[in-house]
């Protein structure tokens, strides 16, 4: 239900610029003024969040450690899993952004008869995790043609390696496979698994049919109904140039496939999709280990509070630990 | 008390696949035998936590304060600005599902709001209600819900179902840390009054007598007295323990339970047997205290604030008693207190400046490691004087125990002490195995009673929780004869001589000192019969 809602508003999304776009010839503001709305909403939502959880204090030195602490000389340290250098830290989150170390952990319990429990490895999300995030991002890094000239080297470069099967015309992008095939994991995944599906919300399958019709409406456009490419370029530059025109005939679909992108930026700061940004600041990962070595410093005191001290202890107590010969301060 | 099912039952129970009814139309049912009872007032009183008062869980009226919504959002707010951890923790889950199989409750219990994604999102929804522009626009499609007494009666079952073990942490791609979503729940219903009497009355019994089962100085005395009667009985030597000694080079702080129940009485006999030898050959100067005569802190369930009052008690200790530096005994989230907490909540406060960095008087091995908090773990202490062949051991000893390890939950994550205490093992017993991989080091499963879930009410839910544990026993013990779990956690060694009992009955709990004690020959004793339990030796029987 939560996925058929989430699969009618991305239809609707895509109606509206069909429309609009369209049928009602309003392709400055699909073409100029959303996306550029959008892309401000983007950046400044997206800051604004960062700051707002930089702004928090991080009073604490709670990392999760998963591996072999710094101790003696001759027991061998985690110095990743387990760091007590900014180097170790350094490459912690390394691993943990770029190949989604924690992820690759993964495993499954299974119930077994006569009261077992085993455990299998299980990289199936971690794959379609990083299928789907690099794909995205060769994806993103390949549209910058649309918004430079000339067109960087590594940019063609990355051209050239996607497209090297050399099938059909325009040449197939191995990404768009990789791309289209990861999301309908991550979808199925949520619909087939009967715990995933009960942890499911409208705000987990929403972005991934928006990202999914965005991914499909691209293909469509560049495969299919074969947009105007230089009418396209010329408006995306234009864009950026603050020239803003918008050139005749490009083709509805792009529009689409715009609008459709404008809506994720727009959306992105205000949903669980700045995880992007969130993972740079969690502190189970992102502080030293090594928290009896070095002192972490408390940046808001606590309230001033009563402490039970000795002198009040012994008070209490100091008849019976005379008799028992313990050592006393004041004598009875 | 509820009756608890036989294990084959229990077992069979369990089922992984959740109901139909989306999670927020499922009303709360406290089950007997998965919750503690209520916090006794008089214990919330003598810490002056607020709106002490007897209730029932079970009750339809938790006769809660009229504003207490207002000081739930207060306390959110608060917090929101004081821990980065909960702020980030609640904008930023993708609800991935790869915690959702990985916390023991879950495991054993199949209940679906178990699984740390949801026992989080049961506060994030009244987060994103409250707090976020998006949630109070869109409600419920945008995953937010209003704050009602049905969801604050959830919260707290299903926070006091949270042992704050963090395994799930360990495998969220953004180090998303349930355990801290729990602490910040616990201390906002803490705010109302809504604690356990398991967690409760220790904190109260802490902050009086040092300790969390209130035994008082002269007690304390008496037990330690005790298991030297009885390390006399078994060596011929008697240990001589300083108390409260000014001028002592070392202070000692353990979990009091190793001084009340067995097997962690074994223990602590470990401890005297490692310190008694150590001063009749170095001439090594170590004092207990009653005053700070607990390493635990079951403030750390309650709040941060309750935690630093019952922490400032060591290095307050430390300082009138003028050590050099501190040795703290077997202890789960004692040591993640220490390791991660002590120094930044107490070290500029309490912390003495005549303190060194922990230095070995026997090696001379430098604990750089420890450099600020001036407090090394017992394991990396004595597996510094093993390496350097410091102590006398006889492993034979212990030659009928065939060792399998459990690394204790926050000593792994909050830590990572995983190769001393092997070390040690492997000194002091003949035969050793670890469990399979996924179910040691951090990925170590829970006893099932940590954060203040031992209470005898809840045994039902401890027995869920503790058989991912228990089945890794099982594993190696069938596999390979494995016939001892040893640990270093003082609640592992109250919670799981139960566990093993009801799942895996052919095997027996112990700490890492007790196998340390059995094995250390101190010079001039007899010859011994029998191990610290008083029972016979490998190869004694007969005689």
């Amino acid at each position: 239900m939560k996925a058929l809602y989430s699969l009618f508003l991305v239809f609707a999304l895509a109606a509206i610029a069909l429309v609009g776009a369209g049928a009602l010839g309003m392709e400055r503001t699909f073409g100029l003024y959303i996306p550029f709305l959008a892309a401000a909403v983007f950046v400044v939502g997206f800051c604004w969040r960062v700051v707002q959880w930089g702004k928090s204090a991080v009073p604490f030195c709670i990392p999760t450690t998963c591996g072999q602490q710094e101790s003696l000389p001759w027991i061998k340290q985690s110095t990743i899993e387990n760091p007590s250098t900014t180097t170790g830290v350094v490459l912690r989150m390394l691993l943990e952004v770029l190949l989604f170390r924690s992820l690759f952990r993964n495993n499954k319990p299974q119930l077994y008869s006569d009261t077992r429990v085993r455990y299998a490895s299980s990289k199936w999300l971690w794959l379609g995790a990083l299928a789907f995030h690099y794909s995205f991002l060769i994806i993103f890094v390949r549209h910058m043609r649309f918004f430079t000239e000339p067109v960087p080297a590594f940019i063609r470069g990355i051209e050239s390696v996607d497209s090297m099967l050399q099938i059909a015309a325009p040449t197939l992008y191995l990404t768009d496979l990789i791309f289209i095939t990861a999301v309908t994991y991550l979808f199925l995944r949520r619909v087939v698994v009967p715990s995933i599906r009960y942890i499911s919300q409208v705000q987990d399958y929403f972005p991934l049919f928006l990202i999914l019709g965005i991914g499909l409406t691209g293909i469509f456009m560049r495969y299919f109904a074969k947009v105007d490419i230089m009418a396209v370029k010329e408006l995306t530059m234009g864009l950026v140039t603050f020239s803003w025109k918008v050139p005749q005939g490009i083709g509805v679909i792009f529009y689409v496939h715009v609008f459709l992108v404008s809506i994720l930026l727009m959306y992105f700061p205000l949903s669980k999709l700045m995880h992007m940004g969130g993972v740079f600041l969690s502190p189970t990962r992102n502080m030293n280990c090594a928290s009896r070595k070095f002192r972490h410093i408390n940046p808001w005191k606590f309230e001033n509070v009563h402490y039970h001290t000795y002198e009040e202890y012994e008070d209490e107590f100091r008849e019976k630990m005379v008799e028992k010969g313990l050592p006393v301060e004041k004598p009875l | 008390m509820s009756t608890l099912p036989r294990p084959e039952e229990l077992y069979a129970n369990i089922n992984h696949t959740p109901p139909k009814t989306d999670w927020m139309d499922v009303p709360v049912d406290i089950k007997p035998g998965r919750y503690c009872y209520a916090a006794n007032p008089e214990s919330l009183n003598y810490v002056g936590f607020p709106h002490a008062r007897k209730w029932n869980p079970l009750d339809e009226d938790w006769k809660l304060p009229e504003n207490w919504k207002e000081i739930i959002f207060n306390g959110i707010r608060e917090r929101l600005d004081k821990y980065r951890s909960f702020k980030v923790f609640m904008d930023i889950c993708v609800r991935c599902g790869a915690c959702a199989d990985k916390c023991h409750f879950f495991i054993g219990s199949g209940d679906p709001k178990n699984m740390p994604v949801l026992r989080a999102e049961l506060i994030r929804s009244v987060y994103r209600g409250e707090f976020t522009t998006f949630g109070k626009l869109l409600g419920k499609f945008a995953g937010a819900r209003p704050l009602t007494e049905q969801v604050l009666k959830e919260w707290w079952y299903y926070l006091f179902q949270c042992s704050e073990c963090r395994r799930c942490s360990v495998f969220c791609p953004y180090g998303i840390d349930t355990a801290e979503i729990t602490i910040m729940g616990r201390e906002l219903i803490n705010l109302l009054g809504l604690n356990i009497d398991w967690i409760a009355t220790p904190v109260a019994n802490c902050y009086r007598t040092g300790n969390h089962l209130g035994i008082q100085p002269h007690a304390f005395f008496d037990m330690i007295d005790f298991f030297c009667d009885d390390i006399e009985d078994i060596t011929g030597i008697r240990p001589e323990p300083q108390f409260n000694k000014k001028g002592a080079d070392i202070l000692f702080v353990t979990p009091s339970g190793d001084v009340f129940a067995d097997p962690g009485t074994y223990t602590c006999m470990g401890y005297l047997i490692l310190f008694e030898y150590l001063k009749r050959e170095y001439g090594l100067d170590v004092t207990w205290s009653t005053y700070a005569s607990e390493g635990g802190n079951f403030g750390f369930f309650t709040s941060h604030e309750t935690m630093k009052r019952l922490n400032s008690k060591i290095y307050m200790e430390a300082a009138r008693l003028g050590v050099k530096w501190i040795i703290g005994g077997e202890c789960g989230h004692m040591w993640r207190v220490l390791h991660q907490y002590m120094d930044t909540l107490n070290g500029p406060e309490f912390q003495s400046p005549n303190m060194i960095v922990p230095t070995n008087p026997i090696t001379g091995t430098v604990f750089q490691h420890a450099a600020s908090t001036k407090m090394i773990h017992i394991t990396e202490f004595t597996a510094d004087l093993i390496k350097h062949g410091k102590l006398n051991l006889d492993k034979s000893r212990n030659a009928g125990i065939h060792l399998t390890w459990h690394d204790s939950c926050n000593t792994s994550r909050g830590m990572g002490l995983f190769e001393e205490p092997r070390y040690i093992a492997r000194h002091v017993v003949e035969k050793f195995t670890d469990m399979p991989p996924g179910t040691i080091r951090e990925e170590t499963f829970c006893c099932g009673g940590g954060a203040g879930l031992n209470a005898g009410e809840c045994e039902e839910l401890r027995m869920m929780g503790g058989l991912p544990r228990a089945s890794a026993v099982k594993y190696v013990h069938e596999k390979y004869g494995v016939n001892m779990l040893g640990c270093v956690c003082a609640i592992d060694r109250a919670v799981l001589p139960g566990t093993m009992k009801y799942w895996v009955p052919e095997v027996s709990v112990c700490g890492l000192h007790e196998l340390v004690g059995n094995a250390l020959v101190i010079p001039g004793e007899k010859e011994r019969e029998v191990n610290l339990r008083g029972e016979d030796l490998p190869g004694k029987e007969d005689e």
